[in-house]
């Protein structure tokens, strides 16, 4: 075989072929079968532009390589860190952020656990709440401006990928950055707002009212986490895989 | 074909390949080597039958056993729900109260508490509850929201300024905003020092009185003993929330923090926080 193949250029052009064809189908035939992985529970919407730019923030300052936001479905985690996560919890996720790698804990249900102002003073100096965290301190960005100029470009970026943003949606996009950041105490729609994004976080997040700083964004971003799905509605029995 | 060739020397087949004088022996691979090969790949048709393995065009394959790791997962803590009911039952059907006064049921809420407090509380209030800088001692029997097991299960469920419809609310209103002068606002700060016997100038201090009288003590208390309805701090007892100097007490009249306490009704069950409320409740300063 091996020889009749190395002499005859066609059938070892053919067999090549073969081979490269089984590996590219185990690849890509899963994909088209991945509607179906995902769970079908209610409250998924996509992120607002704030929690966006703070994802953008989360992934550019590499935070998944120390906390990971997957919950896996064990009995040590689920005590610890609540319902195990759910494909559909990260379908609109362009990149996941499941990571692989827990230094720091896993951050998928962290929203609404800890206050605004305990996320600041954390992301500024780890120590000054947690006095055993070898977390880096993150304090440039209570000072840094927000660049949020192309917020809009951002969800239609996303809405290429597949994430189902409205024109509505896209249109308001620096809008809707700024009504989320000033919340009650602005003049934005804000109600506009909850019905474009159900269950919002509003307000001032970094305890400055007078700049919209990237701590904001990231802060908006992190007390959302993990809060949309609302388990007590959800058949445990639909979910199982 | 060439015709096979066995190698003089080691007496091996030759792969029929030389470079300038030097063939290629054929060794074959070692024979345990193979025979792993091939039981595992038995084994993976084998894994493949038993748990879940292809996707389809509607599903996956599910395997025989019919595994899934969420079902598993459900089945184990209904087993530990189950073998704790003995004391959930009690849990949910007392009051914290009566939990409090069992001296049983104190010691196993004491100990679910305890963890309870390390993962959720502990990142704000401390390690058993020592405080942390703006965040409130929980060890002490100073109390912003009452200090009875009840009230302290009421705090915690519900939180402080949370999301919550049912949360605590109370805002000290921003003095600086235009309602006392920066003098005044002086003053009265050297008031509130006096309160616990840490004025520097008693002058200032007896200008404060007057408008303490009339914009404080209504929620903080003619004396400054505060008023736990509203969430006013006690200012007669030397504890202090932002820190203890004149800056810290004129920056919180002029433009005061609000620490925000979340709601946690909606992340632990009920269980879980009777026996964290019994837990603070014993840190040192329950009532």
């Amino acid at each position: 075989m091996q020889s009749l193949l190395e002499r005859n250029a066609i059938l070892l052009s053919i067999a090549i072929l073969i081979t490269v064809s089984i590996g590219g189908l185990v690849q890509i035939v899963p994909l088209y079968t991945i509607e179906n992985t995902i769970e079908k529970v209610d409250g998924m919407r996509p992120y607002t532009p704030l929690e966006q730019a703070g994802r953008n923030i989360y992934i550019r300052e590499g935070c998944y390589l120390c906390h990971s936001q997957m919950i896996r479905p064990f009995r040590d985690e689920a005590e610890r860190y609540g319902h195990y996560s759910l494909a559909a919890e990260s379908m609109y996720d362009h990149p996941f952020q499941w990571g692989s790698k827990r230094t720091g804990p896993d951050l998928a249900r962290v929203g609404g656990k800890y206050s605004n102002e305990w996320h600041t003073e954390h992301l500024i100096n780890p120590r000054a709440v947690v006095p055993e965290s070898v977390m880096p301190g993150y304090s440039f960005m209570a000072t840094t401006p927000l660049d949020f100029d192309n917020a809009g470009e951002h969800l239609k970026t996303l809405r290429a990928v597949g994430v189902p943003y409205s024109d509505e949606q896209v249109a308001k996009a620096i809008e809707d950055l700024n009504t989320q950041a000033t919340g009650d105490d602005g003049d934005g729609d804000v109600e506009g707002l909850q019905r474009r994004y159900p269950k919002v976080p509003l307000g001032d997040f970094d305890g400055n009212p007078n700049q919209l700083t990237e701590m904001d964004a990231l802060v908006a971003y992190l007390q959302m986490l993990g809060t949309l799905v609302d388990f007590s509605s959800v058949d445990a029995k639909s979910i199982e895989r | 074909m060439a015709e096979i060739e066995k190698d003089a020397i080691s007496g091996r087949e030759t792969t029929g390949h030389e470079w300038d004088g030097i063939k290629e022996l054929n060794t074959p691979l070692p024979r345990w080597w193979l025979y792993t090969f091939y039981v595992s790949i038995i084994w993976s048709i084998g894994y493949w039958i038993v748990y879940p393995a292809w996707p389809t065009l509607s599903g996956y394959t599910e395997g025989v056993i019919g595994y899934s790791s969420r079902a598993e997962l459900t089945k184990e803590l209904e087993a530990r729900d189950e073998s704790r009911m003995v004391w959930t039952d009690k849990f949910s059907a007392l009051s914290v109260e009566e939990i409090s006064k069992d001296s049983e049921l104190l010691n196993y809420a004491m100990a679910g508490g305890r963890a309870i407090f390390a993962e959720n509380c502990a990142p704000c209030h401390g390690a058993s509850g020592s405080g942390i800088s703006s965040y409130p001692v929980l060890a002490d029997d100073d109390w912003l929201w009452g200090g009875a097991v009840g009230d302290i299960y009421t705090t915690i469920s519900y939180g402080i300024r949370s999301t919550h419809d049912d949360a605590r609310l109370g805002e000290m209103p921003n003095f600086g905003d235009d309602m006392l002068s920066g003098s005044q606002i002086s003053d009265v700060a050297e008031y509130v020092l006096s309160l616990s016997g840490g004025a520097t100038d008693n002058t200032s201090a007896e200008r404060g009185t007057e408008v303490f009288a009339e914009e404080c003590a209504g929620c903080h208390g003619e004396n400054g003993e505060g008023m736990q309805s509203m969430g006013a701090p006690r200012l007669s007892d030397g504890i202090w929330i932002y820190g203890k100097s004149k800056q810290n007490i004129m920056s919180q009249i002029g433009a005061p923090k609000h620490g925000v306490m979340p709601a946690w009704v909606d992340r632990l069950d009920d269980v879980s926080i009777k026996q964290v409320s019994v837990y603070v409740h014993s840190l040192g300063g329950g009532q």
